[in-house]
């Protein structure tokens, strides 16, 4: 293989690697506060011992979260270096920012960690996890308007030979594709979490643990899981907008919409025939339009419109149903869950209720990968859209099939014994015991 | 100031801000490993664990600091340094992230696995090797451009004395620094037993200290001669380099001001990184790349410098926090219940 395509599927991998680690990275610090605050504000331990307990899981995560990300910014140059110089040039304004925001959050995680019982008052020790989160959703944010840029170049003319005048940091930063795109990575972030640690409760009680501990952990991951899953909605629908507006490629690659029109359908599912035909999908009528545009009759570009050479890869479509299909299973459920609960209803405890809340977790990290994989591989051919082809981008050295293999060996070691660390921390030490060890009354 | 010089002055001051606190972290990693050979472990790890425990993930955001910044600033290295340093950079990378990630799982996992522990020491020697190619392949000679492409030559490299040189003393010197910011450390925790150990090792890596650096001097008049004559114009920085290193063993031999012993270490690796940095200006990469042929626009120039000043404003207070808590609370470093 080349080095281009070598060089492809290290940065896919590595990045697939790393946003699960940074996913919790982002998402997990809210959901720490927010226990910790409530718990302090109900004088009530258990929420205190659900924020420590979440806590120590986080660092192994932030650990791995943190190799992984060192390994994909200095990727970026080893594996992209004409990509890296020309972007160096233009957006290296938010890459900058992203490190102080790394630096503030690193400090204040070490002084949030152990710090525990060093405060007279415990408010002060709630107040250092509002730096963590800061410091997490800002490199969230920053690093989300650089790849936003890939989508939408802004900030800048380019001459005739190729040069690059009349630089504007500021609205390279902020170009068309980030509003929404911060938007939706946020959102998504939070409701991942939020079934990530609804799940960990879920799967205790499944195992018949009784205690209200894991029922409190479930009742406020799910109000706050509803509210970002209908957020991660919105700000979908938001990126379909922008997407209509801006890049009518890739909604159109995604949607199988070949032909400009009005009254344009949604299309569920389905595959291609020979002839490029849809086939065996369900469609939606004037979704598509609504869609991209908010409106039933308005015109979506369709993809015959772009050259050959430039039409993204057509099985994004899947990518971009699954992930539609999960958001829309997580909202459901975690209504469900809550109108139940509402009125007071048993059956908020099913054990069908808490299963579907279980798979809640690994079907979110399932729509965020498929979610990067959509916008990544929608954007092909271009590394930066209607500037740089991907070809063009990538280093022309030797050996990236060796630091492929390497790395490739590197992650699913991590992945494991990350794993089976966690487990053995959270196994040796559950919850009771240490409700007992702090003497908290059950 | 011109932008450049701002640039690279920031930049190289984070990378010595980086080569402190790595080489505290770095060095406490092999001792603790070599303790543990040495059955020692129960002296010392308690120091060094209640040290590094919070600041491992800041020592970490140095390097991150590092290189987006020199890829902002000069974006021309990107290009160079990312053609031809793919695989020994991709192997840095690889140490850095075992080590960090065997850290996190020693230390906040649930129990203490001497795989993770050494891999944990070993690889604190051979980052600072890997990384300090970086400087050596700077000087020129061993990234060659033929036409339009850029090639790396490992075999130039590896049978350089020059090479080994650097590499030797990065090694000696992440040992020296360690144990001297160790010894100060276990003082003011009040662990007489931990400072003795830790106070040997101190005194023990001194002498191959210098003797390394005098080895760099000699094998670098070899190598890049415009260099070693810039360096003999900055004298005197390297006298006081040495002047500070005296003044640290002498406190440190007569257990003396233990704090301002290791101020003097700071000192005598600041000005002798220093010397260098400035010695080896204007070229990042030699003779290809300078700070001027490679700097960014002055739009996102003057953009980095303000993000910076920014930066800084929010940095220096939140650290400043952090050493109060960590570093100067004397609660804390004696291990106190709290
Ligand atoms: C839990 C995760 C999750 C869930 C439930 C959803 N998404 Fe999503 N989606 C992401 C996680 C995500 C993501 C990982 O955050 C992406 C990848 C790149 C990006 O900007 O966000 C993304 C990208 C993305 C894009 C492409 C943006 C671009 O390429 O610029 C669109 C149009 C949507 N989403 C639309 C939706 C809609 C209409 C949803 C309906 C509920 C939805 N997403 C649910
Ligand atoms: C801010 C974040 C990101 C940036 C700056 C970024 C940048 C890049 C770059 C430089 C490439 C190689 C060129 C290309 O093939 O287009 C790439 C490809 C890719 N990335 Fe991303 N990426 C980001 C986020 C992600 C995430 C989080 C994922 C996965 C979960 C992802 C999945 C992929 C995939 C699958 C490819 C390969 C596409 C293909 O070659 O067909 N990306 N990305
Ligand atoms: C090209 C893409 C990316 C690059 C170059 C990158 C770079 C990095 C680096 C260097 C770190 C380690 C920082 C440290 O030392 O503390 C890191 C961690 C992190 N990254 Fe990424 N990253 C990328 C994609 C993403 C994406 C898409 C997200 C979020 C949606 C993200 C969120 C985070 C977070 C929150 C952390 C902090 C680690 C933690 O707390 O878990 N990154 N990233």
């Amino acid at each position: 293989m080349d080095p281009a395509t070598l060089s492809r599927i290290l940065t896919a991998e590595t990045l697939a690697f790393h946003i699960i680690w940074a996913t919790i990275g982002v998402g997990v610090p809210i959901f720490i506060c927010i226990a910790e605050g409530w718990g302090i504000y109900k004088k009530d331990p258990h929420y205190i011992l659900m924020a420590r307990r979440w806590t120590r899981g986080f660092v192994i995560t932030v650990a791995v979260g943190v190799v992984t990300g060192t390994s994909i910014g200095l990727m970026l140059s080893l594996l992209w270096p004409q990509f890296m110089q020309l972007v160096g040039h233009l957006i290296s304004l938010p890459l900058f920012l992203e490190t102080f925001a790394f630096f503030f959050e690193a400090i204040f995680l070490g002084i949030y960690l152990y710090t525990w019982d060093r405060f007279k008052k415990p408010v002060y020790h709630w107040l250092t996890s509002i730096p963590i989160i800061i410091g997490s959703s800002l490199s969230a944010v920053f690093i989300t308007t650089v790849n936003a840029f890939m989508n939408t170049p802004a900030g800048f003319e380019m001459t005739k030979e190729g040069e690059l005048t009349n630089l504007r940091p500021l609205e390279a930063m902020f170009n068309p594709a980030a509003p929404s795109k911060i938007a939706h990575v946020l959102s998504s972030a939070y409701v991942t979490c939020a079934f990530l640690l609804a799940a960990i409760a879920a799967y205790h009680l499944l195992k018949g643990k009784r205690n209200v501990y894991f029922k409190k952990a479930i009742k406020l991951t799910m109000v706050s899981g509803l509210v970002m899953a209908l957020l991660t909605a919105v700000a979908g629908d938001l990126s379909g907008k922008f997407l209509a507006e801006h890049v009518p490629e890739k909604l159109a690659a995604a949607e199988w919409h070949f032909e400009t029109q009005k009254e344009a359908p949604l299309i569920l599912g389905g595959y291609l025939d020979e002839n490029q035909e849809v086939q065996g999908a369900i469609k939606i009528p004037f979704a598509l339009s609504i869609l991209g545009k908010g409106h039933p009759n308005a015109e979506i570009t369709g993809l015959n419109e772009f050259p050959e050479d430039e039409r993204p890869p057509l099985y994004i479509h899947y990518l971009f149903d699954g992930m539609v299909a999960i958001g829309t299973y997580l909202i459901l459920i975690s209504a469900l869950f809550l109108i139940l609960l509402w009125r007071k209803k048993k059956a908020a405890w099913n054990p069908w209720i808490l299963r579907g809340i279980l798979i809640g977790a690994p079907l979110s990290f399932a729509a965020i990968e498929m979610g990067w994989i959509y916008a990544e591989v929608g954007r092909q051919p271009w590394i930066i859209r209607g500037i740089m082809k991907v070809e063009h981008a990538a280093t022309t050295a030797d050996h990236v099939g060796v630091l492929l293999f390497l790395f490739s060996l590197l992650y699913i070691a991590l992945a494991v014994i990350a794993t089976s660390v966690l487990i053995r921390l959270f196994r040796n030490n559950s919850p009771e015991q240490e409700l007992e060890e702090r003497g908290i009354i059950l | 100031m011109q932008l450049e010089l701002i640039g690279i002055t920031i930049l190289w001051t984070f990378l010595y801000g980086y080569l402190i606190v790595a080489s505290i972290d770095f060095g406490a990693g092999f001792f603790s490993y070599y303790s543990l050979l040495t059955r020692q472990e129960h002296i010392i790890n308690g120091v060094i664990n209640r040290y590094l425990s919070p600041v491992w993930e800041v020592t970490n955001v140095f390097l991150v600091f590092f290189f987006v910044g020199i890829v902002g600033f000069f974006p021309d290295t990107a290009y160079y340094y990312g053609t031809a340093l793919l695989l020994p950079g991709g192997i840095a990378l690889l140490l850095l992230s075992i080590r960090g990630s065997f850290y996190a799982f020693a230390n906040y996992g649930a129990r203490k696995s001497r795989t993770y522990l050494f891999l944990y020491g070993m690889t604190g020697l051979f980052i600072p090797a890997s990384l300090s190619t970086v400087l050596t392949i700077s000087e020129g000679g061993f990234i060659e451009k033929r036409g339009e492409e850029v090639h790396f030559l490992p075999w130039e490299l590896l049978t350089s004395p020059y090479s080994w040189a650097v590499v030797l003393l990065a090694i000696v010197s992440v040992l020296f620094i360690s144990a001297s910011f160790l010894t100060y450390y276990a003082f003011k925790a009040g662990d007489k037993k931990a400072m003795e150990v830790l106070r040997t090792y101190a005194l023990s890596w001194s002498g191959p200290t210098i003797l390394s650096s005098l080895f760099v001097f000699a094998a670098l008049s070899q190598h890049n001669m415009q260099h070693f004559e810039n360096m003999f114009g900055l004298a005197w920085m390297f006298l006081l380099s040495l002047v500070c290193f005296l003044g640290a063993i002498i406190l440190i031999w007569r257990r003396r001001a233990l704090g301002w012993s290791f101020v003097l270490v700071m000192l005598q690796f600041a000005f002798a990184f220093y010397g260098y940095g400035i010695s080896h200006m204007p070229y990042l990469l030699y003779p290809y790349v300078t700070v001027q042929s490679a700097l960014t626009h002055s739009t996102m120039g003057w953009a980095l410098v303000i993000s910076f000043i920014a930066g800084l404003l929010l940095l220096i207070p939140s650290l400043f926090l952090l050493m109060r808590l960590f570093l100067f609370s004397a609660k804390y470093v004696r291990g106190e219940p709290k």
